[in-house]
């Protein structure tokens, strides 16, 4: 019996038929290969003030160089500047791997984030996305498979101002 | 937030930095996806969350790394600079249940004239589990710096 991966994801019932067909291994090495060094379109933010603030108020931080204007042009910044996890908002890079990864459940596996200079209202930032590496494990739901994917953020003058070390998993 | 500024000299390994409590909403996850543009619905939509396997909706592991940014960005004050930051996320997080945001300094040192400290950072939820262990590296001022 085929089962789509897709159709499970709409059919709970379904659920129990799809554990039984995740397949125990899905990567080669040969596979690995192809995808390490894959890369993303360039995705271009302008990073607004109003976008700033927002995030700032999600996240709950009332730190006025994200928000005050006054405070922050006094500030060693000298105006305002994003928080450490503002690029999160800076669109999604989808690096290109030439396979298809049969599986649609997503977790975030977590982020290691480098700064190199601010990030200021105003600025244009560029993000672009590299694979560097791809593995798999079996786990209690099932094969999983593991993207590392670097993300390089860089402004208007052509100034890395950040990079984000991504892990997600697929299941 | 924090306003007053910290010190490099007046640290050294096994400080511990002020803790902060956070308590995410459901509506607070629901402003996060419109803030990130994460609209992945295993964060709003509990039926659906509860259809790929979760007990219910959980917090962005994103918004839980914004948590332990502001743990290091409030310790380090207007003058200091948070060079690097890294989480994974271990276990999941739950919307109205209370997580705290802890650090450590591990180490103390000087590096291309910049004063640095490194911490080992997390969240634990209520019952201690370390959920979302991390690391950092702050920049702080010097007091006796010559630069």
């Amino acid at each position: 019996m085929t089962l789509s991966y897709s159709d499970c994801r709409l059919c709970p019932v379904l659920q129990g038929a799809r554990r039984l067909s995740t397949p125990s291994s899905f990567l080669t090495e040969s596979m690995i290969q192809q995808a390490i060094g894959a890369k993303s379109h360039p995705i271009n933010t302008v990073i607004e003030k109003g976008a700033i603030r927002r995030f700032a108020e999600a996240i709950g931080d009332s730190n006025p160089l994200y928000i005050d204007e006054v405070v922050a042009r006094s500030s060693i910044h000298g105006g305002i500047i994003a928080p450490p996890t503002f690029l999160r908002s800076a669109g999604t890079v989808r690096p290109e791997i030439p396979f298809e990864i049969p599986f649609d459940r997503l977790l975030d596996g977590g982020s290691s984030w480098e700064y190199h200079s601010d990030i200021r209202a105003g600025d244009i930032i560029t993000a672009v996305g590299t694979v560097t590496d791809m593995s798999e494990r079996s786990g209690r739901v099932g094969l999983m498979i593991f993207i590392t994917t670097e993300i390089r953020y860089t402004n208007q003058f052509e100034e890395l101002v950040a990079t984000q070390v991504n892990t997600t998993i697929r299941y | 937030m924090k306003c007053q500024d910290t010190y490099w000299e007046d640290l050294y390994e096994g400080f511990e930095i002020p803790s902060l409590t956070k308590e995410a909403t459901t509506r607070q996850l629901v402003q996060y996806a419109g803030a990130s543009g994460d609209f992945y619905e295993i964060h709003y939509d509990k039926d659906f969350a509860v259809s790929t396997g979760l007990s219910g909706v959980i917090i962005h592991g994103a918004l839980k790394n914004a948590f332990l940014g502001t743990l290091m960005t409030d310790w380090a004050g207007p003058l200091g600079i948070l060079r690097k930051l890294s989480c994974q996320y271990r276990g999941m997080d739950y919307p109205d249940q209370s997580l705290s945001a802890k650090g450590t300094v591990t180490r103390k040192y000087q590096e291309n004239g910049r004063f640095l400290v490194d911490c080992d950072i997390h969240l634990e939820n209520s019952s201690g589990e370390i959920t979302t262990p991390g690391t950092a590296t702050v920049e702080l001022p010097c007091r006796n710096s010559a630069s």
